[in-house]
C-alpha cells in the first residue's frame, strides 16, 4: 500500500508546477466552491512564513465579510467553514466563525449540518460558552428519524459536550442503546463512555445497561463496551470479578475463530478486541488466584494460537505476556511468556526489540534471571543509535541496580545524560541517578562526585526534593559518626575546589545553594582552610550579578554561620557595608541581622553553634514569656484577647449584610506567606511589634514563626525548614547499604568463551559481567529481591517509631495543623509492620504497639446486628394525613420538633465480607462516629484454625485521611481466630463515591504469610453528620457561605410531599431538619470534620426546588446528587 | 485513550490536526511543531515509538507514528493503548483513505480535508477506537457519499430528494453473528438481558 502512496506522491511536485504561479490572489475570482483549492495553492506557492501569514489574514478578512453578510447562503457557508477549518489548522484565529459553525449545524440540511458539526467539534472545547447553543440542535437530531443525523449527533456528543448539559441528552442516548442499528448502538455506548469520563456521577445508574451492551449480539457494540469496562475495572477491579467468566468466554470464542471472517485483520481474528480483553483480564486477575485460575486456559490458547506472521500478532503476544505476568503466577505460562519475551528481544525488528525491553523492564523484578539471559542483547542496545531504545535500556538497568553494579550503571546513565538536551529526559534521569546514588553508593568520594554531576547537569530543572534530601542526608548522618564526618569533609573539599575553578559561575543556582549551605555548616571540619578564606570565596560569588537573589540569601546565611568562627574578618565588614543598602529587602534584612550579630560576638556564638543543625530547639509554644506583658496590658485596660474566628463571628452578628471575611483572610495569610529565606526573622522582635502580634496570632502561627528563625537548620529557607518535619521518610543512608552488601559473594560470570571472541566482544562481555553482577546466583537474587528491600525499610524503623510517638497526641486532636502528615505516618507504619511480618515471628513480638491492648467493646460485639441506619420512624402513615397542606403553623412546629429527635448513639453498618480465601474471611463494617468514620476490619480464621499474626495495610488514597485508632489494633487476639483493625477516616475533599483499598497479610500457625487485597466503596454519606443549629444561626451561616447550587427536582404530588421529602432526606442523608415553615424547609449538615452544608427547599407547583450553600465549593454538587438519588428512590 | 492525531508532511505543514483532549490553541500549534521536530530527527529504520515528553503529558504518553512518502501520521496515546495495536490502526486508517480516495495522496488530504475528518470519525470517536474493520468504514463512507449525490439533486427536485434522504438507510452489512454456532454466548449475563 505504501508503495502506491509513494508513487502517487512522487507525482505531486509536477501537479503543483502545473498550477499557475501567483494563483492565490487570482483565486478570489474563481467560482466559490474551488476557493479552498485556490487558498491551498496560494499557501503552497509561498516561500516564507511571513507571506503565508499575510495571505491567510487576507483570506480570513474576506471570509469574515462573507460569513456575516446576510446574503450568504448556507451552501456558501459550508464552503467558508471548510476554509475556516483549514486556517485554524494552520494556527490562525478564526473565532469569528464559531457562531456561524453552530448556526450551520442548526439550520443546514444534512450535508451542511455535517460540516457544521465537524467545524464545531474542531473549533470549540468542552467549556466554551457557545457550546450551550448547540445543545438544542443535538437534542433535536438525536430524536430525528434519519440515521445519519442521529449518527452525527452522537459523534459530536462523544467529541465535545458541556458537562452541565448532560442530563438534557442522557435519556435520549440511553434509548439509543436499544436501537435496531448496531452502528447507532455502538456510538451510543461510546458517547455514554465519554459521559462516564467527564461526569461519572451522572451515569452511575446505567451501569446495568453497560452490561447489556457487553452481551449485545453485535460484536462491534460489545467491543465498544469494553472501553468502559477497561476503565471501570482499572478504577475498581474487585467490583467486576463476576464478569471474569464472560470475558474469558468471549476471548475464547474470538481466539477460536468463531467470529465472522469480516473481523479478521491479516487473518487474525479481531486483534484489537483480543488486546482489549487481555488487558481487562490482566487487571482482573491481579493478585487474585481464584480469578486467575479461570483464565489460564485461554491465555495458554492465545499464546499458542498467535503464529508469528504479522505485526498484529506480536501486539497480541505482547499483551498476553503482560497479562501472564500481571495475574497470579502459573509456572507453565510464565515459561512460555519468557520465551515470547526472548522472541521480542532478539527480533531484528526495532519496534519489537523496544517492546521486548519494555517487557523485560516489567518482569525483571519478578524474574531477574530473564535479564541475565539476554544480557548481551541489552549491552548492544546500550549503544543503539536509537535514543528511545537506549533510554528503555537504561530504565531496565535502573531496575536491576544493586550495590555491586551501581557504579557501572550510573556511569552509563551519566553518559546518556550528557548527550541529551531535552529537559524532560534530564529531569527524569537525574532523579533516578540521585536515587540510585543514595541507595547504593559504594564510597564517599563516588557519592559526592555523582551528586555533583547530578547537580551540575540537573541544575534548576530537577525535582527540588533532590537537593533537600541530599542536605538532610549530610546533616542527619547515619550510624557511624566518623563516616559522617568523612563524608562532610569530602563534600566541603570538593566544593571548595569546584569554586576555585575558573568557571565556578556556570553552576546552576541550586548547586550553588547546596554548596553554600554545606560550606556554611561544615567548613569548620577542615583544618588547613581558614573560615576567612571560605568567606572570601562566598563573597566573590555574592558580588556576581548572575547569581539569583535566592542564592544570595543562601550565601549570606552561610557567611553569617561562618562569621563567629572567623573572629574578625574584613570581608564580613565589606559585605555588611555592601548590602545594608541593598534594594532587595530580603538581603537587606539578613545583612542587618549579620551586622547586629557581628557587633556582639558572644550572642552570635550562642545563636549559631557549630554543627548543631540537627538539634531540635525547645520552643515555648504557649508564649509564657509574654504573660507579664499581657497582664500589664490588661491592667491598663486593654481588651482581652479573642481568637480570630470569634472576632469574625462577632463582626458577622453585628453587621448582617456586609461580610468582612476577605480582610481577615489576608491578614493571616499575609503573615504566614512571609517565608522567604530570611523567614519571619529578628526584625519582628527588634521592631517591637512582636508583642502585638503575639497577642493577635494563634499559638501555632507564632510557633511557626519562631521555628523559622531558630529552626534546627539554622537559616535554611522554606523547604528546608519544612523538610525538618520528622514524619517524612529519612534519606537512605548510602553507607549502611554498602556495608550490608559487602559480604555478598561476587559471582563470576562464566568466561570460558571469552577467549575465542574478538576483543570488542570481550569488552562487551566485561561490561555485561559488571552490569549483571549480583543477578547471577540464586543467593544473589535473594539478596537483591528480599534482603535488600527489608534492610531498606528497616532503616526507617527508628524514625517511624519516633514519628508515631510524637504524633499520638495529634491523632486525637483532629484540628491540629500537623494532621495532614498523619495518613503518611499510618502508611509507613503499615509498611513497617508488613516488613516485620516478613521477617518472621521473633520480630513480630517486638511489635511496638504492644499486645496488652486487647479486645475493645466493639470487637466483643462481633458479629454485628444488621444495619441500624434507619432512624426510628418518625411518622406513621396515618400521621402523615394530618399534615396535608396547607399545614397550619402549629402543626409545622410540632413536626419540626419531632424532626429534631436525632439518634444520639453511633450508628453502624452490618458487616460485609470484603475478601477471603479458604482459610480466612475478612469482613468490615462502618461505624459512623460523631467526629469521624470508623472503619473496622476483622480477620476471622475459618474452621477453628489459629491465626498467628495479621496486619492490615491501607493503600494511600488522596481523598482520605486515614489514621489508625491508637490502642485498638490487636496483634494477637486472645480468641486466636479473629483479629480486628480500626481506622478512622476523614474526607480530604468532597466526592460522591470513592474506593478505599488495601491488603491484609496474615499468617497461620504453620504456613507462610498470605496477602489478600480488598477494596470497598465509601460514599459521601458516610461523612455527613447532622448539624444541629437554630434557625437564626442557619440564617447567619447562609449569608456567610459563597458557594451555592440550585436545582429543581420533580417529585410526585409536590404539595403533599414536602414533609415526606424532608423525612427522606433526614433518614437517608442524615441531614438535620432545622425548621419547616409553610412550603419551605431548612436542613443542615456537617461534612466531617467541620464543613457545614445548608439546604433550603421549597415546594412549588411542579416539584421541589433545592438550594444548597456551603463554605466548600464541591460540597453542594455532591449533596445535590445524593439528594436527587434519595428523592428519586423514595 | 488517544489524545491527538496529527498528520503533517515532510516540511511540517499540518494536514490533519485532531485533538481529543483540550489544549489551548497556542499549545496545539506548539505540539504540532515539536512533534514534527521529534519525528523528523528519526530515521525510517528506527522504532516507531517516541516518548512525548513534557508537552503532551509526561511519561505516560507515547507518540506512535508512521511515515508514508511525504506524510507523517502521528497518534499520541496514553498507556491504556497497545503500541503495536495503534501502529496497525494507523495502517488501517491509511488503507481506508486509500480505498476511499482511490490511491490517496497528500493532495487528497488537503482538498478533501472535511472528508478525511469524516473517515477519521468512523475510525476513532472521541479518542476511542470505534471501528477497525476497513470494509465497515468504507461502507459508512459510501452511505454518506450517496447522501451527497442525492443532495446534489436536491435543488432540482426538492420533494423527491427530501424523501430520498428521509428514507436513506445505512447498508446492511452481513455481520450478524447470531446464527447457529456463531452466536457469542455470554453465560453469566443472562439475567441482565
Amino acid at each position: 500500500m505504501s508503495d502506491i502512496v509513494e508513487r502517487t506522491l512522487t507525482a505531486l511536485p509536477g501537479l503543483f508546477l502545473q498550477s499557475p504561479p501567483g494563483s492565490g490572489p487570482a483565486a478570489a475570482k474563481a467560482p466559490f466552491s474551488s476557493r479552498l483549492g485556490g487558498l491551498v495553492r496560494g499557501v503552497t506557492a509561498l516561500t516564507s512564513k511571513h507571506e503565508e501569514e499575510k495571505l491567510i489574514q487576507q483570506e480570513l478578512s474576506s471570509l469574515k465579510a462573507t460569513v456575516s453578510a446576510p446574503t450568504t447562503t448556507l451552501k456558501m457557508m459550508k464552503e467558508c467553514m471548510v476554509r475556516l477549518i483549514y486556517c485554524e489548522m494552520l494556527g490562525y484565529d478564526a473565532s469569528f466563525g464559531y457562531i456561524h459553525a453552530i448556526k450551520l449545524a442548526q439550520q443546514g440540511n444534512l450535508l451542511e449540518k455535517r460540516v457544521g458539526y465537524l467545524a464545531v467539534s474542531l473549533f470549540l472545547h468542552e467549556s466554551h460558552e457557545l457550546l450551550l447553543l448547540l445543545v438544542n440542535t443535538v437534542v433535536k437530531d438525536l430524536q430525528s428519524t434519519n440515521l445519519v443525523e442521529v449518527c452525527m449527533a452522537l459523534t459530536v456528543v462523544s467529541q465535545i459536550f458541556p458537562r452541565e448539559m448532560i442530563p438534557a441528552v442522557l435519556p435520549l442516548i440511553e434509548d439509543k442503546l436499544q436501537h435496531s442499528k448496531e452502528i447507532i448502538r455502538r456510538k451510543a455506548v461510546l458517547a455514554l463512555y465519554k459521559f462516564h469520563l467527564i461526569a461519572p456521577n451522572q451515569v452511575q445508574h446505567i451501569h446495568v445497561k453497560f452490561r447489556k451492551a457487553l452481551c449485545d449480539r453485535d460484536v462491534g457494540v460489545m467491543a465498544a463496551s469494553l472501553h468502559i469496562y477497561l476503565r471501570m475495572i482499572k478504577e475498581n477491579a474487585s467490583g467486576y470479578k463476576d464478569l471474569t467468566g464472560s470475558f474469558v468466554t468471549i476471548l475464547k470464542q474470538v481466539v477460536g475463530g468463531k467470529l465472522p471472517v469480516d473481523f479478521n485483520y491479516h487473518s487474525v481474528p479481531a486483534p484489537w478486541l483480543q488486546i482489549q480483553l487481555l488487558r481487562i483480564l490482566g487487571l482482573l486477575g491481579k493478585d487474585d488466584q481464584r480469578t486467575s485460575e479461570l483464565m489460564y486456559d485461554v491465555l495458554d490458547e492465545s499464546l499458542r494460537r498467535a503464529e508469528l506472521n504479522h505485526n498484529i500478532t506480536y501486539a497480541i503476544l505482547f499483551e498476553c505476556v503482560h497479562t501472564v505476568y500481571s495475574i497470579y503466577p502459573k509456572s507453565e505460562l510464565l515459561e512460555k511468556a519468557a520465551k515470547c519475551i526472548g522472541k521480542f528481544v532478539l527480533s531484528p525488528k526495532i519496534n519489537l526489540k523496544y517492546l521486548g525491553l519494555k517487557a523485560l523492564t516489567y518482569v525483571v523484578q519478578q524474574d531477574p534471571t530473564l535479564a541475565l539471559q539476554h544480557q548481551m542483547t541489552i549491552i548492544e542496545c546500550l549503544d543503539h543509535p536509537d535514543p528511545i531504545i537506549k533510554r528503555e535500556t537504561l530504565e531496565l538497568l535502573y531496575r536491576i541496580t544493586n550495590s555491586q553494579n551501581v557504579t557501572v550503571i550510573v556511569q552509563k546513565m551519566l553518559e546518556y545524560l550528557h548527550q541529551s538536551k531535552e529537559e524532560y529526559i534530564i529531569v527524569n534521569l537525574v532523579g533516578k541517578i540521585a536515587e540510585l546514588a543514595e541507595k547504593y553508593a559504594p564510597d564517599n568520594a563516588w557519592f559526592i562526585q555523582t551528586m555533583n554531576a547530578v547537580f551540575s547537569v540537573g541544575g534548576d530543572v530537577m525535582h527540588p526534593d533532590i537537593p533537600s534530601n541530599f542536605l538532610r542526608l549530610l546533616a542527619e548522618g547515619f550510624e557511624d559518626e566518623t563516616e559522617d564526618q568523612q563524608l562532610r569533609v569530602y563534600a566541603v573539599q570538593s566544593y571548595l575546589s569546584l569554586l576555585d575553578a575558573e568557571n565556578a559561575l556556570i553552576y546552576p543556582q541550586r548547586f550553588l545553594q547546596v554548596m553554600s549551605w554545606v560550606l556554611g555548616e561544615y567548613s569548620y571540619l577542615l583544618d588547613k582552610e581558614k573560615p576567612e578564606e571560605v568567606i572570601n570565596r562566598l563573597y566573590k560569588l555574592l558580588m556576581n550579578d548572575s547569581i539569583s537573589s535566592e542564592t544570595k540569601a543562601w550565601l549570606i546565611a552561610a557567611v553569617t554561620k561562618l562569621t563567629p568562627q572567623a573572629q574578625t574578618s574584613s570581608t564580613v565588614e565589606r559585605i555588611i557595608q555592601e548590602f545594608t543598602g541593598s534594594l532587595d529587602t530580603c538581603m537587606r534584612q539578613q545583612t542587618f541581622e549579620l551586622k547586629h550579630l557581628y557587633e556582639n560576638v558572644e550572642v552570635m556564638k550562642n545563636l549559631l553553634p557549630v554543627n548543631k543543625s540537627c538539634e531540635d530547639l525547645v520552643v515555648d509554644a504557649s508564649l509564657s514569656f509574654l504573660d507579664g506583658y499581657v497582664a500589664e496590658g490588661l491592667s491598663q485596660g486593654a481588651a482581652p484577647y479573642k481568637p480570630h474566628h470569634q472576632r469574625q463571628e462577632e463582626k458577622l452578628s453585628q453587621e448582617k449584610v456586609l461580610n468582612f471575611e476577605p480582610y481577615g483572610l489576608s491578614f493571616s495569610s499575609g503573615f504566614t506567606g512571609r517565608q522567604s529565606p530570611a523567614g519571619i526573622s529578628l526584625g519582628s522582635d527588634i521592631s517591637g511589634n512582636s508583642a502585638e502580634t503575639g497577642l493577635k496570632e494563634t499559638n501555632s502561627l507564632k510557633l511557626e514563626g519562631v521555628k523559622k528563625l531558630w529552626g534546627k537548620q539554622g537559616y535554611l529557607p522554606k523547604k528546608e525548614s519544612k523538610a525538618g518535619d520528622e514524619t517524612e521518610a529519612p534519606p537512605v543512608p548510602a553507607e549502611s547499604t554498602a556495608l550490608e552488601n559487602v559480604d555478598q559473594a561476587v559471582p563470576k560470570r562464566d568466561q570460558a568463551q571469552v577467549l575465542t571472541q574478538s576483543r570488542e566482544e570481550r569488552e562487551k562481555q566485561l561490561l555485561a559481567s559488571s552490569l549483571f553482577v549480583g543477578l547471577g546466583s540464586e543467593s544473589a537474587i535473594n539478596l537483591l529481591g528480599k534482603a535488600d528491600t527489608i534492610s531498606h525499610k528497616f532503616r526507617r524503623k527508628s524514625k517511624v517509631k519516633e514519628a508515631k510517638s510524637r504524633d499520638v497526641a495529634s491523632t486525637h486532636n483532629l484540628t491540629c495543623p500537623s494532621l495532614n502528615s498523619l495518613s503518611n505516618v499510618a502508611y509507613e507504619e503499615n509498611d513497617y509492620l508488613t516488613t516485620l511480618q516478613d521477617r518472621g515471628n521473633t520480630e513480630a513480638k517486638e511489635f511496638p504497639l504492644g499486645s496488652e491492648l486487647l479486645v475493645s467493646e466493639s470487637v466483643s460485639e462481633l458479629p454485628l446486628a444488621e444495619c441500624s441506619l434507619s432512624a426510628p420512624a418518625l411518622f406513621a402513615d396515618s400521621d402523615m394525613e394530618v399534615f396535608h397542606p396547607p399545614a397550619s403553623a402549629a402543626a409545622s412546629i410540632a413536626l419540626a420538633s419531632s424532626f429534631l429527635e436525632e439518634t444520639t448513639e453511633d450508628m453502624r453498618s452490618g458487616p460485609v465480607e470484603v475478601c477471603g480465601d479458604e482459610t480466612v474471611t475478612v469482613s468490615s463494617y462502618k461505624l459512623w462516629k460523631e467526629d469521624c468514620l470508623l472503619m473496622v476490619w476483622s480477620v476471622a480464621a475459618k474452621n477453628g484454625s489459629e491465626l498467628k499474626s495479621a496486619s492490615l495495610d491501607i493503600f494511600p488514597a488522596e481523598n482520605f485521611q486515614i489514621s489508625e485508632q491508637a490502642g485498638c489494633c490487636l496483634p494477637v487476639t486472645e480468641v486466636g481466630n479473629t483479629k480486628t483493625f480500626q481506622y478512622s477516616l476523614q474526607m480530604e475533599s468532597p466526592f460522591t463515591e470513592e474506593t478505599l483499598s488495601g491488603s491484609i497479610t496474615y499468617q497461620m500457625v504453620d504456613t507462610h504469610a498470605v496477602q489478600l487485597e480488598f477494596s470497598l466503596n465509601l460514599s459521601l454519606l458516610d461523612f455527613i453528620r447532622p448539624l444541629t443549629i437554630s434557625t437564626e444561626d442557619f440564617g447567619k451561616l447562609w449569608l456567610s457561605f459563597a458557594n451555592d447550587v440550585k436545582q429543581n427536582v420533580k417529585i410526585p404530588e409536590p404539595q403533599a410531599s414536602l414533609l415526606s421529602a424532608l423525612k427522606t432526606l433526614q433518614q437517608k442523608l442524615r441531614l438535620h431538619v432545622v425548621d419547616v415553615r409553610g412550603s419551605e424547609g431548612l436542613l443542615a449538615c456537617r461534612l466531617l470534620p467541620s464543613t457545614s452544608g445548608l439546604l433550603h427547599c421549597r415546594v412549588h407547583a411542579d416539584g421541589l426546588s433545592l438550594w444548597f450553600r456551603s463554605s466548600c465549593s464541591a460540597l453542594p454538587d455532591c449533596l445535590l446528587y445524593q439528594c436527587q438519588k434519595a428523592l428519586e428512590g423514595s | 485513550m488517544i489524545q491527538a492525531i496529527l498528520v503533517f508532511n515532510n516540511h511540517g505543514k499540518p494536514r490533519l490536526v485532531r485533538f481529543y483532549q483540550r489544549f489551548p490553541e497556542e499549545i496545539q500549534q506548539q505540539i504540532v511543531r515539536e512533534t514534527f521536530h521529534l519525528v523528523l530527527k528519526r530515521d525510517d529504520n528506527i522504532c516507531n515509538f517516541l516518548e512525548g515528553g513534557s508537552l503532551i503529558g509526561g511519561s505516560d504518553y507515547k507518540l506512535i507514528y508512521r511515515h508514508y512518502a511525504t506524510l507523517y501520521f502521528v497518534f499520541c496515546v496514553d498507556s491504556s493503548e497497545s503500541e503495536l495495536g495503534i501502529l496497525d490502526l494507523i495502517q488501517v486508517f491509511v488503507e481506508t483513505l486509500d480505498k476511499c480516495f482511490e490511491n490517496v495522496c497528500e493532495l487528497d488530504l488537503i482538498f478533501h480535508m472535511d472528508k478525511v475528518h469524516y473517515i477519521l470519525q468512523e475510525v476513532v470517536m472521541g479518542g476511542m477506537v470505534l471501528e477497525t474493520n476497513m470494509n465497515e468504514i468504507v461502507a459508512q463512507m459510501d452511505a454518506q457519499s450517496r447522501l451527497e449525490k442525492s443532495e446534489g439533486g436536491l435543488s432540482a427536485a426538492p420533494a423527491r430528494a427530501v424523501s430520498a434522504v428521509k428514507n436513506i438507510n445505512l447498508p446492511e452489512i452481513p455481520r450478524n453473528i447470531n446464527i447457529g454456532d456463531l452466536n457469542i454466548k455470554v453465560p453469566n449475563l443472562s439475567q441482565f438481558v
